[in-house]
């Protein structure tokens, strides 16, 4: 028995991406760069995959380059507003509970001489409107804030935070960009580009059963992004390299299914979301919801187990058939706790008990009871483990 | 991550609890990352005849403080005070660096445990 809840890690490639993806593999092989028909017919299916992401988020089609994936779509929103308005400003804003693709690439900013603010958040994760405010001077080029975190699922106010950029920008602060990484939040909840008002906006493949490899960047037309992948003029000179055809085919059918089912998922993963952290309430004592409760997306369970260590009932599952993550997949392997639960300031031992169940569209319910049994037995049993602070009372009659 | 013996370890953990009137006990706590082992050993002339655990912590913890059991029990208690980090490391196939501090826990559990049999 196999059941997968890390969904937010990635996902699995629906039925239908694959049929799209697999002609693109040995028949369509044209390269959609190359004037002959093939190389027509591979940009004909390129173009397609933009048009179904762009009404995935309500932009144009022009608005949408293809990247490899989130990690570089951040990455190119970053250091491309970064360096194209580097002579208007070396102010970035963003907040602690980041993915590492956004830290990261600010972090080597501030190596480069770039100032970064950091913006704390609240103990449910959610990054206060006014801290933004206060943080943004006339130098300020960027603040990129996530829309919904990929560890606790917790949805920042965008909404607002664009209020508070709109603004500023009236202001004066004219070279004012904002970012929003939506990878956790595309195909979960509404992702609109015009009621978000961003400028940039980072989404990923495999987080919405599309293939691994493949991203999407949305760049609001009118705004100047300096080039990271160098080396051709492909998507229209914003990011070079040969399409990765088939890939881009995939999300732009995942795309399309997100866009197509989104109320019905967000429903059915939010029933079987409540209900799992309800039936694990229940047979479990000394649980606690990590995050916004009221605002989050409607697949992820971030808890903490009492007593527990999350990296133990993690393996325990999995010897199950269970996979589940404790922190974010990008820190598996790493021993560090997690920054965005340390973030919010749960206690170290909260921290530690912590693990993340995050589900897809094609979760069942027998999937979840099997799970809460398996995560009760398991809870339980290494609960029982814990030592006693009982002294023997014939430690004393030997001694 | 880790070995299928871990893994065996910490899914039927060997020798849980604490012995009534056990001739020795060892509490030790890893003062940075909390692991926890509590060790109960019972000594007959100089054999000791059996041992229970309890611990709380990361997998490795878990897994040395099961596999320590099964390496003390039923064992001359000359042979046991020498037991050394690398053979409970070994009789799990292997440790990742940063968790050979989960071994010498273990190690100090039963040094502790043994240290209270002379009280």
């Amino acid at each position: 028995m196999r059941i997968y809840l890390d969904n937010s890690a990635t996902t699995a490639v629906a039925p239908e991406v694959i049929d799209a993806m697999l002609p693109y593999f040995s028949e369509e092989i044209g390269n959609a760069q190359s004037v002959h028909s093939f190389g027509q017919r591979a940009k004909a299916a390129v173009e397609r995959a933009r048009r179904q992401v762009a009404d995935l988020i309500n932009s144009s089609a022009t608005e949408v380059v293809f990247v490899s994936g989130g990690t570089e779509a951040d990455n190119l929103a970053v250091h491309g507003v970064a360096e194209a308005h580097r002579d208007h400003g070396r102010h970035i804003i963003t907040t602690k509970i980041e993915h590492p693709a956004v830290l990261s690439t600010c972090e080597s900013l501030e190596q480069a001489g770039f100032r970064v603010t950091y913006l704390p958040v609240s103990g449910r994760g959610r990054v206060s409107v006014d801290d933004v405010r206060a943080a943004i001077g006339s130098d300020t080029i960027l603040v990129s804030v996530m829309h919904a975190n990929n560890e606790t699922g917790t949805i920042q106010p965008i909404e607002e935070l664009a209020d508070v950029v709109a603004t500023a920008r009236e202001r004066g602060a004219s070279h004012l960009h904002f970012h929003t990484d939506a990878v956790q939040s595309v195909g979960k909840v509404a992702v609109d580009v015009k009621r978000l008002r961003v400028d940039l906006l980072s989404l990923s493949g495999h987080k919405i059963h599309g293939p691994k490899g493949v991203g999407a960047l949305y760049v609001r037309k009118g705004v100047r992004l300096s080039k990271l992948m160098l080396g051709g003029h492909h998507e229209r000179d914003r990011r070079a390299g040969t399409e990765n055809v088939p890939g881009i085919v995939g999300l732009g059918c995942a795309a399309e299914l997100a866009r197509l089912q989104l109320g019905e998922r967000q429903e059915r993963m939010g029933e079987l979301r409540d209900y799992l952290e309800r039936q694990i309430a229940a047979d479990v004592s000394d649980v606690r919801v990590n995050g916004d409760a009221e605002n989050r997306v409607p697949n992820v369970a971030n808890l903490s187990f009492d007593g527990v260590d999350g990296e133990s009932l993690l393996i325990a599952l999995d010897l199950k058939g269970i996979a589940v993550s404790t922190g974010s997949a990008c820190a598996s392997g790493s021993l560090e706790p997690s920054h965005v639960l340390q973030a919010m300031a749960l206690t170290r031992e909260q921290i530690r008990g912590s693990l993340r169940f995050s589900l897809s569209a094609y979760t069942t319910r027998e999937e979840i009871d099997c799970a809460v049994a398996a995560v009760a037995e398991t809870v339980n049993r290494l609960r029982e483990m814990i030592p006693t602070d009982e002294l023997s009372a014939s430690n004393l009659a030997l001694s | 991550m880790y070995t299928t013996q871990v893994a065996d370890h910490i899914a039927h953990p060997r020798n849980v609890g604490e012995l009534e009137s056990p001739s020795g006990v060892g509490d030790v706590t890893n003062e940075v990352c909390l692991d926890r082992i509590k060790l109960t050993i019972r000594v007959d002339g100089s054999r000791l005849t059996d041992a229970k655990v309890k611990a709380q912590g990361c997998p490795p913890t878990i897994a040395v403080a099961s596999v320590l059991t099964e390496l003390i029990i039923d064992r001359p208690l000359e042979e046991v005070e020498s037991l050394t980090r690398e053979e409970v490391v070994r009789s799990l196939g292997r440790l990742p660096a940063a968790k050979m501090h989960c071994a010498s826990l273990g190690i100090d559990a039963l040094r502790a445990a043994i240290g209270d049999l002379q009280q």
